[in-house]
This record gives structure tokens, C-alpha cells and sequence, in this order.
């Protein structure tokens, strides 16, 4: 099917860029004069996105349950609004839609659900998404695909016991297709990672994963990461990124209590402005 | 100070087999036999268990099929994830391990990643109420009281062997998540084969008049053994067997409940949240008001010891069912 998306073999750094700068675009219209929101989070993760659906995932929007396609799933469910991002922009969804979101009877939620074309789990409670893709992994591999199973999870996520059982369970299946992708962004809902999680990547290491740690709004860096996560060697891969919450708008980057971004109605507009100067 | 030995006696035995009665018939894992045999025409079907596979009688499927067995450890979240997650990419996921872990430490993940999710994961759920007596931590007495506030759960405690094996058939066409009360070890075989699991249909086991009977998972053996016993006393009772916790057969419940001028409810289970709580909501809801007493346990944890000196005490007995039925008491 020529709409299935399929990882070129050379990426084009500069075109995965203006895609990341444009789901930042997306994510602050959908923001805009709602207040409020986890938009720091969708900022910060953005350039991960961008690399994955534009350039290592397989996937076709015309048919969301296509069975071979290769699955993300968003264990973070806050991050909805950068998840609408990215479906828009890959062509799940009209951006026209991305309007509603978090809208009294939107199908776009505050958090997702799995009815969102694209969006594979239930997600807002968190420590639920790594077990799901040891699952799914399990289950592809029995039904002999050749599709992978991407998970997004973050820092704070780690601190959920449910997360290291999945850990263990990933392990000892040796999955190989399945990537587990860590936000390290250092914020939680009291404000900085409290309990201690680093060093994240040698804690992979130890459960049996093949880990590697990068700068997550590194495009470069991200691209290579992915790449060499396709390398078959009987264990699940964990890409530890470290990335800024509110990466691309300056105000937001030096925000403290960025979890939950309040933001009065009159400063969208500069934020905006602020993207594509900080861009430019 | 006297030996402690010279006072007591029993013992607190082995993982959740029932305790076997005299001139009872039984069959060795149902569960795991039926699950077997269903999932050779059943190719979707995979098998989980969280280091319960032993002692929830998993094993015949596992020999079976050990390329679509799967044991996840002692980490019942991971297992009711992983389970959710083969669901979603087609399977018909079959997990066990004791009822406890599912409900006290799974929860969360069996009403968001399953429920919610309408996946496709079938738990059968070990050691339901009293039928261990390795004390609080390994006895599930809230279980129906817990899984019942999970909306799009179906929950069924079968009666015997014979319920058992077609509700394990049955639950592979019921959509989305289904706990069952499994039982284990040598089950016995009490139906006849004419019998037939139905979703949501409560089923009368015996007739009568004097008073009815209403009953779930193995109480309703109980109770019919019971009824046996009072009829030869002179009062003749009537069981009928609520299979299916939820969806809850509210109609069959008042129906059968309208004929009678008394009630006894009874279930392996606390008599809060459970069964007793179900029928006393249907009745008062229908403007129904009958004499009735629970049998079930009281809101306790409880101690180690044999099956027999813990139904005795908590008085769950074959005798505490025959006061009730004959002395109204």
C-alpha cells in the first residue's frame, strides 16, 4: 500500500526538524486559550515524534488497525495533546479537529483514550504502558510479524514497580522488537524528580536490556539511536532521552513548575511568536 | 505449660483443593483440562500465569502448548498487562494465579488495561473465600466485592467441575474481560451433564417450597447437600444457583425469590459487597421485603487451619446451612 509509511534509508535531518517544529506549531494552536496544560511535556518530546513517525515507523493512517503496523504506544497519557500532534500531522487525524481538544465531548481528551484513531492504549494511569507492550511484543512475534512495538514512558513513571516488572518480563522474552523510549524531562506533578532514578540507563542495562542515553531534542542523535535499536541481538532496546520540558519556547524552558504549564490567555500569542524566532 | 499439641488438632493443608466428601465424585483440574482441549480449535487462545501454574492447574495447557505458555513471575501487574497487551494484537488471553493478587494488587490494571479496554483476557482466579486455609494474605473474601465496582468486568463463580469446564469454553466467546472463581485440585462433579452455563442466567439446581435458596460458586453444592439433609426433616428447599455475578440475573433472582415467604442467601464470600448484597438491592429496588438469612463470612481476616475448622468456625458449614433451613435460624 504506497500511503504505509517506511523509514527512508537515509534520513533528512533538515525535513525532520520542520516536522518537530511543526507539531510545536500544532501543540500551541491546541493550547491556546485553554489556560493551561501539559504543553511543556509535548514541547519536550516533540523531536522524538518526529523522528519516529517520519522516519522509523511503519504505519498506514488509512487503516489504524492494519496488523503488521508498528505500534507506539504513549504510556504518559498527559501527553495527549503532543500524541494529536503527531496523528495529525501522519494523517490519523484532521488537524482541523486538533481544535477540540480537551473540549467537553471532544474525541481529543486531556488524556488518551484508545478509541483515538492511532492511539494504542488507555492511557493517565501511569506504570500501565511498557507491561502492555511486553504483550504485544509476545503476541506479534507468536503471529510470526515483522511489527515493533515502540513505548513511551518517562522519568517519573519509573518510580511505579508495575514498570521494573515489565522490565524483568522484557527480558527474559527477549524481546527484540520491542524499544522503550524514556522522557527524561526531570519534572513531576510536585515539581522536580524526587525519588532517585538515574542512572536510568545502567538500571536497563542490569534487567537485560540493551540501553543507550542521548539529548532528546537532539534530531541527529535521535535518528541513530533508533536506527541501531533495529539491531537484533535478543534483547529489548531502552533509548534513555534527556530532554527540556517547553524545548523551543524560551519562557517555558526557564519555567520551574513546568508539569502543569497556567499560562494567561494574551501570552499564547507571544509564546508562538517566541517559537518561530527561537526557531529561526 | 502444657504441649499445644495435646489440645489441637488438624491442620492447615495444601493450596486451595477442595476438601474432599465423602461419596463425592471428582475430577483432577478441570481448568486446565478444558482449556487444553478448547485451545487446539482455538489457535488465538495463549496461556499466563504469575508463578501460580502448579497451583492453579495450568499445567495441562502448558504441556500442551508451551510455545503459547507463559509464565511472568511472582508480578501479577506485569502478567494482567502482558495479558491486556496480547489481546490487543488477537489473542485470547487465559491468566492465572490466586484470586488475592489479581484483587488487592492487580486492580487498577485489571479495570484499565482490560476492562476499560474491553480486552480479550479471561482470569481465572484461584482460592476464592475459605477454600484455603493458609489465612488473610492467600484468602480472596472481598474478591466479588471488589471486581463488582469494575464497570464492563464480567464475573462468574461456578458451582462444580462440570460448570467449570463450560464456563472456560464459554468465556472465549464472551467478549472482553471476564474473572472467574476457579477451582481447583479435585473438583467435584455435581451437575449432570444436561446441565448448561449460561451468561447471566441464574439456574434452579433444586426444587422446593419450604424455603428458597440462593447461592453461588460452591455454596450452591453445599446448599443442595443441605436441602437433602432438611428434607428428610421435613422442610423442602429450593437452590438457586447464581452462576454469573455480573451481569447479575436481576428478573431470575425476584422470581424465584416472589415464591417463597423466606430466603437464605449464600455465598463464599463476606456477606458485605457480595451476593447477600446483590439480592438484598434487587429486592429492596422491587419493593420485594422477605425474612432472609446470610451464610457467608463475616467482615474479618481470617486464621490459619483446615478447611473443615475454618468453615466451622465462621460457621460456612454443611450444619450451619441445615439450622438455617429447618430451624429458620
Amino acid at each position: 500500500m504506497m500511503s504505509r509509511n517506511h523509514p527512508p534509508e537515509h534520513p533528512d535531518i533538515g525535513r525532520l526538524k520542520e516536522r518537530a517544529l511543526n507539531l510545536r506549531r500544532l501543540m500551541l494552536n491546541m493550547a491556546s486559550g485553554k489556560g493551561e496544560g501539559y504543553i511543556a511535556q509535548g514541547l519536550g518530546i516533540a523531536d522524538c515524534l518526529a523522528a519516529l513517525y517520519f522516519h522509523e515507523l511503519r504505519y498506514d493512517p488509512d487503516a489504524p488497525d492494519w496488523k503488521d503496523r508498528d505500534r507506539f504506544v504513549l504510556s504518559t497519557g498527559h501527553y495527549a495533546i503532543a500524541m494529536y500532534a503527531v496523528l495529525a500531522e501522519a494523517g490519523y487525524l484532521p488537524v482541523t479537529e486538533l481544535a477540540s481538544y480537551g473540549l467537553n465531548g471532544s474525541s481529543l481528551p486531556m488524556s488518551t483514550f484508545d478509541d483515538t484513531p492511532g492511539v494504542e492504549m488507555v492511557g493517565g494511569s501511569l506504570g500501565h504502558g511498557l507491561g502492555q507492550s511486553v504483550g504485544m511484543a509476545i503476541g506479534l512475534r507468536l503471529d510470526g510479524s515483522p511489527a515493533r512495538v515502540f513505548n513511551e514512558l518517562s522519568d517519573g513513571e519509573l518510580q511505579e514497580g508495575s514498570t521494573w516488572e515489565a522490565a524483568m518480563g522484557a527480558a527474559t522474552f527477549k524481546l527484540d522488537s520491542l524499544v522503550a523510549i524514556i522522557d527524561c524531562n526531570g519534572i513531576q506533578a510536585d515539581g522536580p524528580v524526587t525519588v532517585m532514578i538515574d542512572p536510568v540507563a545502567d538500571k536497563f542495562t542490569a534487567f537485560g536490556w540493551e540501553a543507550v542515553e542521548i539529548d532528546g531534542n537532539d534530531m541527529q542523535a535521535l535518528v541513530t539511536a533508533l536506527a541501531n535499536a533495529r539491531t537484533p541481538n535478543g534483547k529489548p532496546k531502552a533509548i534513555v532521552l534527556r530532554t527540556i520540558p517547553g524545548k523551543g519556547v524560551p519562557t517555558l524552558e526557564r519555567r520551574d513548575r513546568a508539569h502543569f504549564v497556567r499560562v494567561a490567555n494574551d501570552e499564547w500569542d507571544e509564546l508562538k511568536a517566541e517559537l518561530e524566532i527561537h526557531h529561526g | 505449660m502444657a504441649d499445644a499439641t495435646e489440645t489441637l488438632t488438624g491442620r492447615t493443608r495444601g493450596m486451595g483443593e477442595l476438601i474432599d466428601v465423602a461419596g463425592k465424585t471428582t475430577e483432577v483440574a478441570p481448568f486446565g483440562t478444558s482449556l487444553a482441549a478448547l485451545a487446539k480449535e482455538r489457535p488465538e487462545i495463549v496461556g499466563l500465569t504469575a508463578d501460580m501454574g502448579r497451583y492453579s492447574d495450568i499445567l495441562p495447557f502448558r504441556d500442551a502448548f508451551p510455545d503459547r505458555f507463559f509464565n511472568v513471575g511472582m508480578a501479577e501487574q506485569d502478567l494482567i498487562m502482558i495479558a491486556a497487551g496480547l489481546s490487543k494484537v488477537g489473542k485470547i488471553a487465559y491468566c492465572t494465579t490466586y484470586s488475592v493478587f489479581i484483587t488487592r494488587r492487580a486492580y487498577d490494571f485489571v479495570a484499565i488495561a482490560c476492562a476499560h479496554s474491553k480486552a480479550n483476557v479471561k482470569i481465572f482466579a484461584g482460592m476464592p473465600g475459605l477454600v484455603n486455609g493458609y489465612g488473610a494474605t492467600h484468602q480472596a473474601t472481598e474478591d466479588l466485592n471488589m471486581m463488582r465496582g469494575i464497570a464492563d468486568l464480567t464475573i462468574i463463580d461456578p458451582c462444580d467441575a462440570t460448570e467449570l469446564k463450560q464456563v472456560v469454553r464459554a468465556v472465549a466467546d464472551i467478549p472482553g474481560t471476564v474473572y472467574v472463581r476457579n477451582l481447583r485440585g479435585k473438583v467435584p462433579v455435581e451437575l449432570s451433564d444436561d446441565y448448561r452455563f449460561e451468561l447471566g442466567k441464574a439456574k434452579v439446581l433444586r426444587e422446593g417450597s419450604g424455603v428458597g435458596i440462593i447461592s453461588c460458586g460452591y455454596m450452591s453444592m453445599r446448599a443442595r447437600d443441605a436441602a437433602n439433609i432438611a428434607a428428610a426433616q421435613g422442610i423442602d428447599a429450593a437452590v438457586l444457583h447464581v452462576g454469573t455475578i455480573k451481569p447479575f440475573d436481576r428478573d431470575g433472582v425476584l422470581a424465584f425469590a416472589r415464591r417463597f415467604d423466606r430466603l437464605i442467601v449464600a455465598e463464599n464470600h463476606k456477606t458485605t459487597g457480595g451476593l447477600a448484597s446483590l439480592v438484598v438491592e434487587a429486592l429492596y429496588d422491587a419493593g420485594l421485603v422477605k425474612p432472609l438469612i446470610k451464610i457467608g463470612l463475616v467482615d474479618s481476616f481470617f486464621e490459619c487451619g483446615s478447611q473443615e475448622y475454618l468453615e466451622a468456625k465462621y460457621e460456612v458449614d454443611l450444619p450451619r446451612f441445615v439450622r438455617a433451613i429447618v430451624d429458620n435460624r
